[in-house]
């Protein structure tokens, strides 16, 4: 038994996922044995111990605001699955 | 007889005495594709007419002039289909801008042919993530080539590529190219742009070649790495020449054979094959000796923390508008991202996003995401006492030869701790490459096995002098 509660459905809201009952069930099941395995993380003693965010050294990266060349507004929306007016559409949002 | 099973070196002698034309090469790996690859699944798509066009111009005077390489379907290159194996990006998407690793091999004068299948996202370990089809491992079809990048090593493998990029989040190189018999190299972490790489976990992320000897890996490493203005992780530092070091004896090399990576799980007769190819080593000159890596065991836990946080992040921006699947059901904005999103991802993705979002939600991001990333420094710290007593780390790459197609699909954690030995590089940043040690007879089959070369930052070199007195010696 998993020590282990999920909010399965909050959580995939958080995620913009729809989930059946089913998979709900199923995915909360499979999640818990995972986070139940990550409990060894909690036998480590961590206290004093730096997190690392990126495995080397990472600088601010700084170039001068000067424009430079870019996607055109026709390549920005080559792939979009619905356009109108040379924008992305999308469904209403304000009624 | 086909082109294919060469190397890119005798290739490239083929080439500049005019034996044979770029276009001739190019139509030959079409033929070896088209003849084989129905079987073994590895190419999603190809683009022979593109290529050809790309051959007529080839400058054969560049290092890899004329030489078409195979691209995992998660890196751009303008114009070409980029699905990541998934049916979100199946639809709706041709690659408006082309990688910087591309562009790189381009300026070499390689060129890029065929699109290569992997798991959905580069998320697995067996290539059955994908949305888009099937790949089998040429040694045994019935088996799983590995993963995420089963694509390329079943190409390279299957002589139906003469090479191969992967992408490489927690051994999705190393992993498959063990698996299917040849050779994979993650580079040192910002050594290569992830520019045009399709994002997983971003401070994990990187691309890499998939070959048939340790010379071919060396000579496309040389051609993949270098600064980009346009990777904020990418590292300014000088490229040697890594085939220069080739042919180098390992006398004195001191390499170590970390304690807790010859464990339980560890498939006996994959174990005394690692255990031949360290003899090997050793009767070449090396040293060798047992090392410590204490905070192994807790690689597995922390990896898949942080790669499904990044995940979570990285995979929001498939949202239906820009590019993609968008769902044709939904009646206001909410649904339209529950719904495209729903339809478009496969289950795995959907699993590590959500474990991803829930490990950085309100209440647990201190008890799940900080303490991966504590756990992390222990990870990184235990390499660099390491590497203060020994050059090289030798390893398995993976614990068991390859399942059969299907046989782990039902349980993600089994799966999960199959990646203990090639996660902790991508951790610490560390380059490592996997190299052929022989077969085992298992189960009828003769199914490879590959041996794991780790060093320190941007000490690539090392890891192909090791590697090549290995292979050749």
């Amino acid at each position: 038994m998993s020590a282990h509660s999920i909010d399965i459905h909050r959580v995939a809201k958080l995620a913009r996922l729809e989930l059946s009952d089913d998979e709900a069930t199923h995915y909360a099941a499979q999640l818990h044995r995972v986070l139940d395995h990550m409990d060894t993380l909690a036998k480590l003693d961590l206290s004093g111990v730096e997190p690392t965010s990126h495995a080397l050294p990472v600088y601010d990266v700084v170039r001068p605001d000067e424009a430079r060349p870019g996607f055109s507004q026709q390549q920005a929306l080559s792939n979009a699955p619905k356009s109108v007016l040379d924008q992305f559409q999308i469904p209403k949002v304000i009624e | 007889m086909s082109l294919t099973t060469l190397s890119l070196t005798e290739l490239r002698q083929k080439l500049t005495t005019k034996e044979i034309s770029a276009a001739d090469l190019v139509r030959d790996v079409a033929s070896s594709i088209e003849a084989r690859n129905p079987v073994l699944g590895a190419y999603l798509t190809w683009d022979l007419d593109a290529a050809l066009k790309e051959a007529e111009s080839a400058d054969l005077t560049q290092p890899l002039g004329g030489l078409p390489i195979a691209i995992k379907d998660n890196i751009n290159v303008e114009g070409q289909p980029c699905t990541c194996g998934s049916k979100i990006l199946a639809e709706n998407y041709t690659a408006p801008y082309t990688a910087t690793a591309i562009q790189n091999l381009r300026q070499a004068g390689a060129i890029p042919f065929g699109r290569l299948n992997m798991d959905e996202f580069a998320m697995g370990s067996s290539t059955e993530n994908s949305a888009l089809g099937v790949t089998r491992n040429p040694a045994a079809l019935d088996r799983i080539p590995g993963g995420s990048s089963g694509g390329s090593a079943s190409s390279v493998a299957g002589s139906i590529a003469l090479a191969a990029l992967g992408s490489d989040t927690g051994g999705s190189i190393r992993q498959p190219a063990a698996l299917c018999g040849c050779v994979g190299m993650k580079p040192t972490y910002g050594r290569v742009s992830r520019f045009g790489l399709i994002a997983f976990a971003s401070s994990l992320d990187q691309i890499g070649p998939i070959t048939r000897s340790v010379a071919d890996a060396a000579l496309l490493t040389n051609h993949l790495c270098g600064f980009d203005p346009r990777d904020s992780t990418s590292l300014k530092e000088s490229v040697p020449d890594f085939t220069a070091v080739l042919g180098r004896d390992i006398k004195g090399l001191r390499i170590g054979l970390p304690k807790e990576y010859f464990i339980d799980g560890l498939h006996p007769d994959v174990e005394a094959s690692v255990r031949k190819g360290i003899a090997k080593l050793e009767a070449l000159g090396a040293h060798i000796e047992e090392i410590s890596l204490p905070h192994t065991e807790a690689g597995v836990a922390t990896y898949y923390v942080l790669a499904p946080a990044e995940a979570s992040a990285n995979l929001a921006r498939f949202d239906g508008v820009r590019y993609g699947h968008r769902s044709s059901s939904a009646s206001d904005l909410m649904e339209h991202y529950l719904k495209s999103r729903s339809e478009g991802f496969g289950p795995e993705v959907k699993r590590r996003i959500l474990l991803g979002t829930y490990v950085l939600s309100s209440g647990y991001y201190d008890a799940y995401y900080l303490q991966a990333q504590k756990a992390r420094t222990l990870i990184r710290d235990d390499f660099t006492k390491a590497f203060e007593k020994v050059d090289v780390i030798v390893s398995p790459t993976s614990p068991t030869p390859a399942h059969k197609l299907g046989e782990l699909t039902g349980d993600p954690l089994q799966a999960y701790l199959e990646d203990v030995f090639t996660i902790p590089a991508n951790l610490a940043g560390l380059p490592a490459i996997s190299v052929p040690c022989g077969t085992i007879a298992h189960e009828g089959a003769n199914l490879p096995v590959g041996l794991q070369f780790i060093t320190k930052a941007l000490d690539e070199a090392t890891l192909f002098q090791a590697a090549h007195a290995f292979e050749v010696g």
